[in-house]
C-alpha cells in the first residue's frame, strides 16, 4: 500500500511542481475555444432546445480538457522516466503491477479533474450552465479521465521516443475526441458520420458527460455509461498484461 | 544459510546477440564480489537479470533464497542496485528522491536512516538542491544512497567509481568496507582493476557473455600473473642467450619475466657466476591487471 500511495504521491507531485504547464495552459487554451466557436457559431447552431451553442459547447470543452490532461499526464510522465532512465527507480523496488497502475492511473484522473475542474471555472462565467444529474457529470468525468489515464499508460509503456508517443496523440487521440462531438450534436452528421460516431468511446463519454448538465443527450445515459465502463475494463486488462509481463519496460 | 546471489546457467540473448551465455556463479554472504570484463561482456545485462529489469531467456536467479521472478517482491527486498548510467529524475531534490524512494520499498517513516546515509555520502549540504543541479559525483553519491534507503543485505554497484575523482573514489571505497563490515554482500563491477585486486575477495572474469575465471583474489594473482624484475646492470653487454627471462632492455636496464619468486634465485645465481654485479634491483609484484589481460587473450 505505502509503494502504491508512495507512487501515487509522486504523479501528482510531478504535474503540481509544474502547474504553469499543466494545468493553467490547458485552461487558457479551452477559454479560447469557447471563445472562438461561441463567437463564429453562437445562434446559428441550435442542439438542444432552450441551449444556446455556447452552453452546448461548454461540457465539450470541459470533458475533452479532462480526456486529454489525463492521457498527458500518464503518457508524458512515463515516458520522461522511460528516456531519461529514471524508470528503475521505479522498477528496482517491489512495486505490483497493479500498484503501479492504480497509482498512474489515479494521478490522471486527478490531473483530469483538476484541469476539467479549472475550465469549468473560467468558462462558466460566459454562459447559463444547468447542471441537472451532478452524479452523472462526476461518473463520466471519473471513468473518461480513468480511460485516458489508461491509455496514456499503454503509449507510454510502447513508445520509445517522444515522437511516437506525438503520433499516438496526433493520430489516435485527437481524431476520437474531436470526432466525438466536443463541438457538435452527431444528429447534425449526415448517416454515416453517424454512425461511426457510434464506434467511437469518447463519443459517450462525452455525451454522457453532457447528460448531466442539460438532462438531454443523443443517446440513453445508461448506455452511454455501460460503454464507458466496458471500455475501461478493456483497456484496463490490457494495461495490466502489459505491465505484467514486463513489456518494453523489462526486456 | 542460501548464498547472497545465486545465479544458474542464465541464457539471455538480444536479437542476434548472445548477451550472457550460461552464466552459472554463487555469491556468499559478507564476501566483496568483483565482476569484471571487456566492455560488452554482459556485466550490466547480468546485474539486470539479478535486479529483475530484464528477463532470462533460459536460468534462474535467487537472491538470499527468494527467486527473482517467482517470488519477486522478497527478492527484491533484499537487494539494492547502484545502475551504472547516471539516471535522476529532474523534478525532485535529493531528499525528495530518497524520500521517494523509500516509499516505493514501502518505507514510511525513513527521516533518520536518510539522514544517515547523506551524512556518509557527504551529501547533507545538499539535501535540498534541485537533483538537475548536482555535479555528476554528486549524482553518483544519490545513486548510492537510493539504493541503500531499504538496508538491503546485497548491495551491486555498477561501475561505482565511473567519472569520479580520487578523493570521492576513496570515500567510496572506504564506505563499501564499512557497508561490508556491517554485514552487506557487495557486489560491483569496474574497469579499474587496482580497484578489484583493493577490494574484492572473489572475482569473476565475464567474456562475451560467459564466465572465463572465477576465483579467490588471491589465486587468481598466484596462477595467472607472473612478476617481473627490473636490474640495471654494470654492462651493456651480456653473453649470447644469457637470461631467456628478458622480455625488454633499454640499455643497461634489463627487464625479466618470472613465473613466480622460486625463479628469482635462479637469476641471481647466474649473475654470480658470470660475475656481474646489479646496480639497482626492482621486483614488480603480480597485478590483476596482468591476471586479466591473460585470462581474455587465453579465452580467445
Ligand atoms: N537493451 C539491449 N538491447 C540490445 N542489446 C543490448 C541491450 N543491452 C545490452 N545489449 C548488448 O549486450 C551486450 C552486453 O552488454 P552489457 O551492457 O551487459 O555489457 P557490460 O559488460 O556491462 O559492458 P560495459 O563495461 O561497457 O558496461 C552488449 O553487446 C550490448 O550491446
Ligand atoms: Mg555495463
Amino acid at each position: 500500500m505505502t509503494s502504491f500511495l508512495t507512487l501515487f504521491y509522486k504523479e501528482l507531485l510531478r504535474f503540481w511542481k509544474v502547474a504553469f504547464q499543466t494545468v493553467a495552459a490547458p485552461i487558457l487554451t479551452s477559454l479560447m475555444y469557447l471563445l472562438i466557436f461561441a463567437h463564429a457559431l453562437e445562434g446559428r447552431v441550435t442542439v438542444y432546445e432552450n441551449v444556446g451553442y455556447s452552453a452546448f459547447l461548454v461540457p465539450g470543452l470541459v470533458m475533452m480538457s479532462v480526456l486529454q490532461n489525463a492521457f498527458a499526464n500518464s503518457s508524458s510522465s512515463l515516458i520522461q522516466s522511460k528516456v531519461t532512465g529514471n524508470v528503475v527507480f521505479m522498477l528496482l523496488p517491489p512495486i505490483s503491477y497493479l500498484e503501479f497502475f492504480s497509482a498512474y492511473v489515479l494521478a490522471a484522473v486527478a490531473r483530469g479533474l483538476v484541469v476539467g475542474a479549472g475550465v469549468l471555472a473560467v468558462t462558466v462565467w460566459f454562459v447559463d450552465l444547468p447542471v441537472r444529474a451532478p452524479v452523472w457529470v462526476l461518473a463520466f468525468a471519473l471513468l473518461g479521465s480513468a480511460i485516458l489515464g489508461a491509455m496514456g499508460l499503454i503509449a507510454g509503456i510502447w513508445a520509445d521516443k517522444f515522437d511516437q508517443l506525438a503520433a499516438f496523440q496526433n493520430f489516435v487521440i485527437m481524431p476520437l475526441t474531436f470526432l466525438s462531438g466536443v463541438f457538435y450534436s452527431i444528429h447534425s452528421l449526415p448517416p454515416f458520420w453517424q454512425s461511426l460516431s457510434h464506434l467511437n468511446p469518447f463519443f459517450y463519454m462525452i455525451d454522457g458527460f453532457r447528460y448531466g448538465f442539460f438532462g438531454a443527450s443523443d443517446v440513453a445515459p445508461a448506455t452511454s455509461l455501460t460503454v464507458v465502463g466496458v471500455s475501461f475494463g478493456v483497456l484496463s486488462l490490457i494495461t495490466l498484461a502489459m505491465l505484467r509481463t514486463g513489456y518494453k519496460l523489462r526486456h | 544459510m542460501p548464498s547472497a546471489i545465486r545465479i544458474r546457467d542464465v541464457r539471455k540473448r538480444y536479437g542476434a546477440l548472445q548477451a550472457l551465455d550460461g552464466v552459472s556463479l554463487a555469491i556468499e554472504p559478507g564476501e566483496i564480489f568483483g565482476l569484471l570484463g571487456p566492455n560488452g561482456a554482459g556485466k550490466t545485462t547480468l546485474i539486470s537479470v539479478v535486479a529483475g529489469l530484464a528477463r532470462a531467456d533460459s536460468g534462474s536467479v535467487e537472491v538470499m533464497g527468494a527467486d527473482v521472478v517467482g517470488e519477486y517482491r522478497r527478492a527484491r527486498r533484499m537487494l539494492g542496485v547502484v545502475p551504472q548510467e547516471l539516471v535522476f529524475d529532474p523534478f525532485f531534490t535529493v531528499r525528495e528522491a530518497l524520500e521517494l524512494q523509500s516509499g516505493y520499498f514501502g518505507i514510511r517513516k525513513n527521516a533518520g536512516w536518510i539522514d544517515e546515509i547523506m551524512h556518509n555520502l557527504d551529501l547533507t549540504t545538499k539535501a535540498d538542491a534541485n537533483m538537475r543541479s548536482l555535479s555528476g559525483g554528486m549524482k553518483r553519491r544519490v545513486l548510492v544512497a537510493q539504493a541503500l534507503v531499504h538496508k538491503p543485505p546485497v548491495i551491486v554497484l555498477d561501475e561505482p567509481t565511473a567519472g569520479v575523482d580520487v578523493e570521492l573514489r576513496q570515500s567510496l571505497w572506504k564506505f563499501v568496507r564499512s557497508l561490508n563490515r556491517e554485514g552487506h554482500t557487495i557486489v560491483l563491477t569496474t574497469h579499474y582493476l587496482e580497484e578489484a585486486e583493493l577490494l574484492c575477495s572473489r572475482i569473476a572474469m565475464l567474456k562475451a557473455g560467459r564466465v572465463v575465471a572465477l576465483d579467490s583474489t588471491k589465486n587468481l594473482l598466484e596462477n595467472f600473473s607472473g612478476l617481473y624484475l627490473k636490474l640495471r646492470l654494470d654492462r651493456q653487454e651480456l653473453p649470447v642467450d644469457f637470461f631467456r627471462e628478458i622480455v625488454s632492455r633499454d640499455g643497461d636496464l634489463y627487464t625479466l619475466k618470472l613465473a613466480d619468486f622460486a625463479e628469482l634465485e635462479g637469476v641471481l645465481a647466474r649473475l654470480r657466476e658470470g660475475g656481474i654485479a646489479i646496480i639497482e634491483f626492482e621486483v614488480q609484484p603480480p597485478d590483476l591487471e596482468e591476471v586479466f589481460m591473460r585470462i581474455m587473450n587465453r579465452s580467445e
